[in-house]
């Protein structure tokens, strides 16, 4: 880095920077799998909502990216971290790394991601640091609507035909063994709540039980069983085979004109 | 609801945005959508991509009912011979002006 | 065709026309401008939709999370507009599944633009710079026309495309004035794009079939040379200001018209498209097909949920 670019930031702080990685690839990730979708929604009217969704992921992956470039004490910009780290350096929780599947699986995804960021960024509003809570307060409504349109074709598929109840109930399972990430608590996290900076796993899992027993609820499905194993290491770079793929193709382009701005 | 309710893509609503508070609803366009919740939602992810929106409706288009332009002669009066309704047609005590 | 003398819905109907008074879904409307329009406004919709397809390709790989959001943002709008135009041509009361079905079964046509390739990024700012500019010029002709939904559809669409051009004009800047790499993929992509651009606009009137009655309906208000002689006026001197080369080695200024003259266009390339032997013709309308089958048992879920819970339907 030269110089300059590392003399506007603070020194580096390198357990919030991993948990900053951890929000800001999940965002930009999950945003990838939605965009992949442009073109080939089921009705034209969804083609534009899952856009939305998109939009509104790689949004939020701009600005934690940017205060990642901060606080991990290097300077590198949005791009710099999306376009040119490593897969075993991304930090998104696997859940959203894994293929689209049919609508189902994406919607379901949808619901259980959102059902978890929306309490969480509800608590981030009152983080100590002041540019991860105005984050915080800008993405919480735009997540508010993802939950209540993913909420809405919870309702609609589960109730729907024996088919749509059949798809949903198996991406409802499949996604499972992932949910269990998303409240883990890594080595550096005691530290993190400690200082205010992030809140405790088990204050956002408390509101996620809730919306995920309502709504699973209403849209007529079964929970599944309770102690299943569940897959852990996205937090920490240990990820599945998918996200190469996704990241060759994600940077294929920037890395092959060295020099380039765009 | 008329037939298109059978479409596979549901019937036509119409969708209204007002801009701001204190502005009327204006006609925007149309969206399919099975159910008014799922209805508005598209309307929202459609027509309120740009911002500036205070507040929307929508209307399943079977629920309207319309004139016919065939009957326009007769149903709407022409507004120019009917100068009582105007308030030039009216004097003021300070106007000293005769029709 | 029917002499209007003979029939007086059509002597009606052209003698407002005359007055430059609109016409609205609930008029009398002679039977083929109805068809004309239909079919037009629905064309225009799938190249919209189709139109998707190529440059969508390329949100998954564009090179800066910047261009990733505007790209999505644009390909969207794509979305949007032939949502527009479709709900524009229902209210001549030939429902959106049935236009669907015309275009995902091959009897109806789009944009033969939509029939190539995009094979570089570059060809991502290409298809902003030229066949969006082109589009605006045509669609700001439409704004104008005789029927009130396809004005009002072509009025919100010109306000939203005005980015999308700009959008692409600033990508290729940015490829012209970046690596000799980015350069010669900038250039290599505009000799690709340049002729099936200008194709666009159609055919010469005389080899035209239907400009005659849209003219005099005025559906039409301009003729396609026109059109895209207004498109190469615009565009060479944006490729001047870029030090990109046009491929045309006719091109020349004429210093009597004040127009910019082109060689001549490859037509039977352009007939060979529509006629299904592009480049791409069979692989979009696949991915069309393959969206809509696949969101089949979607669609069927969302009617059997509305049929179960009639109180939430109006």
């Amino acid at each position: 880095m030269p110089d300059g670019a590392s003399q506007l930031t603070t020194p580096a702080d390198f357990a919030f920077a991993g948990y900053l990685a951890r929000l800001a690839d999940s965002h930009l990730v999950l945003g990838h799998r939605l965009s992949e979708w442009c073109g080939h929604g089921p009705v034209l009217e969804e083609d534009l909502a899952l856009t939305n969704l998109a939009l509104d992921c790689l949004g939020h992956a701009t600005v934690l990216l940017r205060l990642l470039g901060q606080a991990d004490g290097t300077g590198r910009d949005e791009d710099q971290l999306a376009y040119f780290r490593e897969a075993v350096e991304f930090r998104n929780v696997l859940l959203v790394e894994q293929p689209n599947g049919d609508f189902a699986r994406t919607i379901a995804r949808v619901f259980l991601f959102a059902a978890y960021a929306l309490p969480l960024y509800e608590q981030l509003q009152r983080s100590t640091d002041a540019a991860l809570a105005a984050a915080a307060t800008k993405f919480h409504p735009e997540l508010r609507y993802h939950l209540r349109h993913a909420a809405r074709w919870m309702l609609i598929l589960g109730d729907g035909t024996d088919e749509s109840h059949r798809r949903l109930q198996e991406a409802i399972d499949a996604w499972w063994p992932y949910t269990g990430e998303l409240f883990a608590l890594w080595p550096d996290d005691p530290a993190l709540i400690e200082r205010g900076l992030i809140p405790h796993p088990d204050r956002v899992r408390a509101a996620w039980e809730a919306t995920i027993t309502e709504v699973l609820g209403q849209a007529r499905l079964a929970r599944p069983v309770a102690g299943m194993h569940m897959l852990l290491g996205g937090p920490i770079g240990r990820h599945t085979e998918t996200l190469g793929y996704l990241l060759a193709e994600m940077q294929i382009v920037a890395r092959s004109f060295p020099g380039a701005s765009w | 609801m008329s037939g298109a309710a059978a479409s596979g893509e549901g019937p036509v609503w119409e969708v209204f945005v007002q801009e701001k508070a204190g502005d009327p609803h204006k006609h925007a366009g149309s969206v399919h959508a099975h159910d008014a919740e799922m209805a508005l939602q598209h309307a929202r992810d459609v027509y309120a991509r740009r911002g500036q929106v205070a507040s929307m409706w929508v209307v399943p288009h079977a629920a309207i009912s319309a004139s016919m332009p065939a009957d326009n002669a007769s149903f709407f009066d022409p507004a120019d011979d009917k100068i009582y309704r105007l308030p030039a047609h009216y004097l003021s005590p300070a106007s000293d002006r005769r029709r | 065709m029917t002499d209007p003398a003979a029939d007086p819905v059509l002597q009606a109907f052209e003698a407002r026309l005359a007055k430059g008074e609109k016409a609205e879904p609930k008029d009398r409307l002679p039977e083929r401008y109805r068809r004309q329009l239909v079919r037009m406004m629905s064309q225009h919709a799938h190249s919209e939709i189709v139109g998707m397809l190529p440059e969508a390709n390329w949100i998954t790989r564009a090179p800066s999370l910047r261009r990733k959001i505007g790209l999505l943002a644009k390909v969207q709008d794509e979305a949007g507009h032939g949502l527009y135009l479709y709900s524009a041509a229902e209210t001549l009361g030939v429902p959106r599944d049935e236009l669907i079905d015309q275009l995902l079964t091959g009897k109806a046509k789009y944009s033969n633009i939509f029939n190539y390739p995009t094979l570089t990024w570059a060809d991502i700012g290409m298809i902003g710079w030229l066949v969006d500019g082109a589009a605006i010029i045509n669609q700001s002709m439409l704004a104008k026309c005789s029927y009130g939904p396809y004005v009002r559809a072509m009025i919100r669409i010109c306000k939203e495309e005005s980015f999308h051009m700009r959008q692409g004009y600033e990508m290729v800047t940015a490829l012209a004035r970046g690596t000799p790499a980015q350069q010669a993929m900038a250039q290599e992509a505009l000799n690709r794009w340049w002729p099936p651009t200008l194709m666009m606009f159609g055919p010469p009137e005389e080899q035209s079939t239907n400009s005659e009655e849209l003219v005099r309906w005025k559906v039409k208000l301009k003729s396609n040379d026109e059109l895209r002689q207004t498109f190469v006026d615009q565009t060479v001197v944006q490729a001047q200001v870029l030090g990109l080369r046009i491929p045309d080695p006719d091109l020349r200024y004429d210093e009597d018209t004040k127009h910019w003259t082109i060689g001549p266009i490859d037509w039977q390339e352009f007939f060979a498209v529509i006629g299904g032997n592009g480049p791409c013709n069979r692989d979009r309308l696949r991915a069309r097909r393959e969206a809509h089958e696949d969101g089949a048992w979607v669609r069927a879920a969302a009617a059997a949920h509305a049929a179960k819970n009639p109180q939430v339907n109006a």
